[in-house]
């Protein structure tokens, strides 16, 4: 028999569809992979959105995550699906796609039973898409292996298609081929998901237990928190309470997004929606907390609930001082939205009145710099990243360290740096250059496998610190951009560590402090030195610049005196000129900051800490 | 004349003295007429100077018209102080510069001068200096001068090392700078002479041995500068590529000092940081522009200052002649300076002189600390005034920096 259009739509009401009707999955690809693309081709085929309102990569809303063509805020929306008569609900949880975030990717997956490993059919698996997948195994998802691109001329899909089966399990022929681009292979990839991906299953009489799995502020509702409802039910209006802290709030709005938000009389098991609960800041909502009913809550939370912690830390400073109050309001106001982001004033000699910020790793940074910005409108400088070390003293006292210039002074007993299990994919024919990198940067081989002929994968343990300069740019150019990498934290190790200190006219400048490998540690005090050398004016007086550990000096430069400055001729038509020269120049000295009696231009500091800060390799 | 040209604001439609207070105060400055003559034989590598060879002009800008041109303009420049209300006064100075004024014929500078005379008359005892390539003037051409009312030549000499010249792309004969300073001398005129030192290439013992030269032609006057490569020039373009290494400042700095002593022991004295002369010889019309005179200058590209208002000319000869000709000043952009404009002008130029400058209030607090560091003169610093030591001199940028605050 048949059912009209609108009796199949009531059989997927939200807050009243039965769990068999759903489907809750996710995409698992790398960041240029066509993810966006293929959620758009599906929002498109659903009818949840026409052509005409179509606006390309519709998931990707903030500015920068279209620019760079990534997803840092994971959503959901949810999808109507018709197969063999019957009516589906299908909710597609969209995930970040970089290192940093790794964890919001578990939880998302955590709100899933399956997964589209979506991969370019022209490029093949990549290292971040590996952990992933494992991290999608672990979580007993139902992987659907798909090769994405296949109309571009240099898609391989066999050879693919192998990798893939040789992964997941199962034969090559198991793997789907589509196109997000024409549309290609989409429907019968919607009608896998519903065949392949089993339904939810929970409790529904249980008390409400619901994971959150993103949470995004925004300005006129405040924070919206997406879930995906475990056992249960929650019911607008209501008193939810979060596990991790027990506090409570009002359900002012709960519902679906489809794609735009609609309030709905509440989510069931098994359901993906949305909260509003009034609350101002996304770390009142964190990811990964479990949501409960105050008055009736939950015995045990949804477990797998982790405080977010900074990994890599860094000074942002306003180019012009007086911008400070708006950084403290900007940074006020991406906490907002950035549960993550922590930060506290510091005062650098160097660079004057600043931030020390916190970051899940180097992208989370770099997107916070950039939106502080351009949204903001701030001139920044950024300190050179580094890590969080745990020094002991002699007298056992111990210190954590996240700023270099903070380093204890007194007898060092052991000094402990956070390391990380690194994976790198590559072809097969540069593992020498890899390994050598690798080596390099203090790095310890764990296992190297093969995923087919061609392509290996290298497993190595590496300190952090190691990895947060530029050891991907790094790989990136001794591979020819062939390698991915993905890491994750794997505790802290004790090293010969030292901090140098690099000194001006035998003054320290703190802002370029760095705590670094004792084999290094010479390295890069004749980099930096050498460097500043170059970059700072003469003075009317010889300026040594000296690398230092302690009070030993490990490399000297020298800047000798200005002994020139005037202009030899200054007749009747230079004198204008000159004169707006000279004034150019006491505009140019107003944002010279002077360590000790040496005046050093705002630029040369920004360019001895930008880009091309020293590693302690040439 | 440097050749690009200031930012200013726009000349109003009353001329560039519109706006400028009528009459006169109680002691007037000098007034000097620069008159500029944009033309050279050949252009020198290191020359950033308004100036043209003559294949680059023609459409009435050509050599053989051009002291009609600056007849023409002196005659507009003086209808427009009058004009202005301003007190016409004669000329205590005369400058002829370019470019090589020189290789207009005597007869042609004459009849410039004649027009300055003419205008606004010249004071009595005037100083009227022409620059002079040594290549272009002989004894007849120098008598000619002289016997017209021009008083003094300033010769470039630059350097007597051939190579150095040879990088300067100066075609002049050394020993020529001889025979021009004695038919120079012959016919009463003071002589200066123009050195360049720090050109690449050129060592310590080639400076002391264009110096020793120079010095043996006993000239009354010699002003050495330091070579500055200028974008846009040829050696400019050299550095650029790597085929000439730039000027060092280190260098330079120890060839100013050489010079410094090896002038002053001859007799020369500095009076400005890059000129020094037999007592009584200074030359009057560079101090006004260091003393804040007004002067006006005539040609492509010339400068003026009238009482705190500066105003350029506009920078090509063709533009300046057509201007000329339809009955206009061809001033292009001038700037009335404020207060504190004027102010830092009278301390970055005043800096310059060996008579100094007078500071006062936060400034004079400064001068304990200059002398320490041996930038200043502790004597004149005990009355309020600014006198640069050597050490000084070369730091004038900085000096001046500190003082204004």
């Amino acid at each position: 028999m048949r059912f009209s259009l609108t009796e199949l739509a009531q059989t997927i009401t939200p807050a009243a569809t039965r769990p068999e009707l759903l489907r809750n999955f996710c995409i698992i690809a790398h960041i240029d992979h066509g993810k966006s693309t293929l959620a758009d081709r599906m929002l498109q085929l659903t009818g949840v959105v026409d052509e005409r309102t179509m606006r390309a990569q519709y998931l990707d809303r903030m500015d920068i995550e279209r620019e760079r063509g990534i997803t840092i805020k994971s959503q959901a929306v949810r999808m109507p699906w018709q197969v063999g008569g019957t009516a589906y609900a299908l909710n597609m949880i969209d995930t970040p796609g970089h290192v940093d975030f790794t964890y919001e990717v578990s939880r998302s997956l955590a709100a899933c039973e399956g997964a589209v490993l979506l991969v370019d059919a022209a490029q093949g698996i990549e290292a971040q898409t590996l952990a992933n997948l494992y991290l999608a195994l672990e979580n007993d998802l139902m992987v659907i292996p798909v090769l994405n691109k296949i109309d571009l001329p240099a898609a391989q899909p066999d050879r693919f298609a192998e990798e893939l089966a040789g992964l997941v399990g199962g034969s090559p022929d198991d793997v789907l081929r589509v196109s997000g681009k024409t549309g290609e292979g989409v429907r019968e990839l919607l009608d896998h998901i519903v065949d392949l991906v089993p339904n939810p299953t929970g409790n529904p009489d249980a008390a409400a237990r619901a994971i959150i799995f993103d949470s995004v502020y925004d300005t006129y509702r405040g924070v919206i928190t997406y879930v995906r409802v475990k056992d249960g039910h929650l019911s607008p209006r209501e008193r939810i309470m979060m596990m991790s802290t027990g506090a409570t709030h009002e359900l002012l709005e709960i519902g679906v997004i489809s794609p735009e938000p609609i309030p709905t009389r509440g989510l069931g098991v098994g359901e993906v929606g949305y909260l509003i609960t009034g609350v101002k800041e996304v770390r009142q909502s964190r990811v990964g907390d479990t949501v409960t009913n105050a008055t009736k809550p939950a015995k045990e939370a949804l477990g797998g609930y982790r405080d977010p912690r900074p990994m890599v830390f860094s000074g942002l400073f306003p180019m012009d001082g007086s911008d400070y109050p708006d950084l403290r309001d900007a940074l006020d106001k991406l906490k907002l939205n950035d549960a993550a982001l922590v930060y506290e004033p510091e005062t650098s000699a160097a660079l004057g009145f600043g931030f020390r910020c916190g970051f899940l790793g180097l992208l989370h940074l770099e997107i916070v710099r950039e939106r502080l910005e351009r949204e903001f409108g701030l001139d920044l400088i950024s300190t050179s990243p580094n890590v969080e070390y745990s020094v002991t003293l002699e007298d056992r006292t111990v210190v954590d360290v996240t700023n270099p210039s903070e380093f204890p002074s007194g007898k060092v007993a052991e000094i402990r740096e956070p390391m990380v299990r690194a994976t790198i994919l590559a072809p097969s024919e540069f593992i020498g250059a890899i390994m050598e990198l690798c080596q390099d940067r203090r790095g310890s081989l764990l296992g190297m496998d093969y995923l087919s002929a061609e392509r290996v994968e290298l497993r190595y343990t590496l300190p952090l610190a190691e990895i947060v300069f530029d050891f991907f740019d790094q790989l990136k150019s001794r591979t020819r951009g062939y390698a991915s990498l993905d890491y994750e934290e794997a505790g802290d190790a004790p090293s010969d560590l030292v901090k140098v200190d690099i000194l001006l006219n035998h003054e320290t400048v703190d802002a370029f402090s760095a705590i670094v490998h004792k084999d290094k540690a010479y390295a890069y005090g004749v980099e930096m030195t050498g460097k500043l050398r170059k970059l700072i004016p003469r003075q009317q007086f010889e300026v040594p610049i000296q690398a230092a550990i302690g009070s030993r000096v490990i490399a000297r430069e020298s800047i000798r005196a200005l002994r020139k400055d005037m202009l030899a001729k200054c007749y009747g038509g230079d004198i204008t000129r000159k004169r707006k020269l000279l004034e150019k120049q006491k505009e140019g000295k107003k944002r010279m900051k002077a360590i000790g009696r040496v005046e050093v231009p705002q630029e040369a500091f920004i360019a001895a800490l930008t880009s091309e800060a020293p590693t302690g390799k040439k | 004349m440097s050749p690009a040209l200031p930012e200013g604001e726009r000349v109003p439609d009353g001329g560039p003295l519109a706006g400028l207070a009528a009459g006169g105060g109680a002691v007037l400055p000098p007034f000097g007429v620069y008159l500029h003559v944009p033309f050279c034989r050949v252009r020198c590598g290191y020359c950033d100077f308004n100036t043209y060879t003559a294949g680059e002009l023609g459409g009435g800008a050509d050599q053989a018209g051009y002291a009609a041109t600056a007849v023409a303009e002196i005659r507009l420049a003086a209808a427009a102080l009058t004009t202005a209300e301003l007190p016409a006064r004669p000329a205590a100075t005369v400058f002829v510069g370019g470019g090589t004024p020189t290789l207009l014929p005597a007869t042609d500078l004459l009849a410039m001068l004649g027009a300055v005379r003419a205008e606004w008359g010249l004071a009595p005892g005037a100083e009227v200096t022409t620059e002079a390539n040594p290549d272009t003037v002989d004894e007849a051409s120098l008598e000619q001068l002289a016997a017209g009312g021009i008083t003094r030549l300033s010769l470039g000499m630059q350097s007597a090392v051939p190579h150095v010249l040879a990088t300067l792309d100066r075609t002049h004969t050394p020993a020529n700078v001889g025979r021009a300073v004695a038919a120079a001398r012959a016919v009463g005129l003071d002589v200066s002479l123009d050195l360049i030192y720090g050109t690449p290439g050129e060592s310590v013992a080639d400076w002391r041995r264009s110096l020793e030269a120079a010095l043996d032609l006993a000239p009354d006057h010699v002003s050495a500068y330091a070579l500055g490569i200028e974008e846009g020039t040829r050696m400019g373009a050299q550095v650029r590529r790597g085929e000439l290494p730039p000027t060092d400042p280190d260098d330079q700095a120890e060839k100013y000092e050489i010079a410094d002593s090896a002038l002053a022991s001859a007799g020369l004295p500095w009076y400005e940081i890059s000129n020094w002369a037999r007592p009584g010889h200074q030359s009057r019309h560079n101090l006004g522009y260091w003393r804040g005179a007004d002067w006006w200058g005539i040609g492509p590209g010339a400068h003026s200052h009238v009482r705190g208002t500066r105003f350029w000319n506009v920078k090509h000869p063709r533009a300046h002649a057509a201007l000329v000709r339809a009955g206009r000043l061809p001033a292009a952009g001038r700037e009335v300076l404020n207060p504190e404009e004027r102010a830092f002008e009278r301390l970055m130029l005043g800096v310059r002189l060996a008579e100094g400058v007078p500071v006062r209030g936060r400034a004079r607090d400064l001068l304990p600390g200059l002398i320490t560091r041996g930038l200043v003169e502790a004597a004149p610093a005990e009355h309020g005034r600014v006198v640069l030591t050597r050490h000084g001199r070369l730091l004038a940028d900085a000096v001046t920096h500190e003082l204004a605050g």
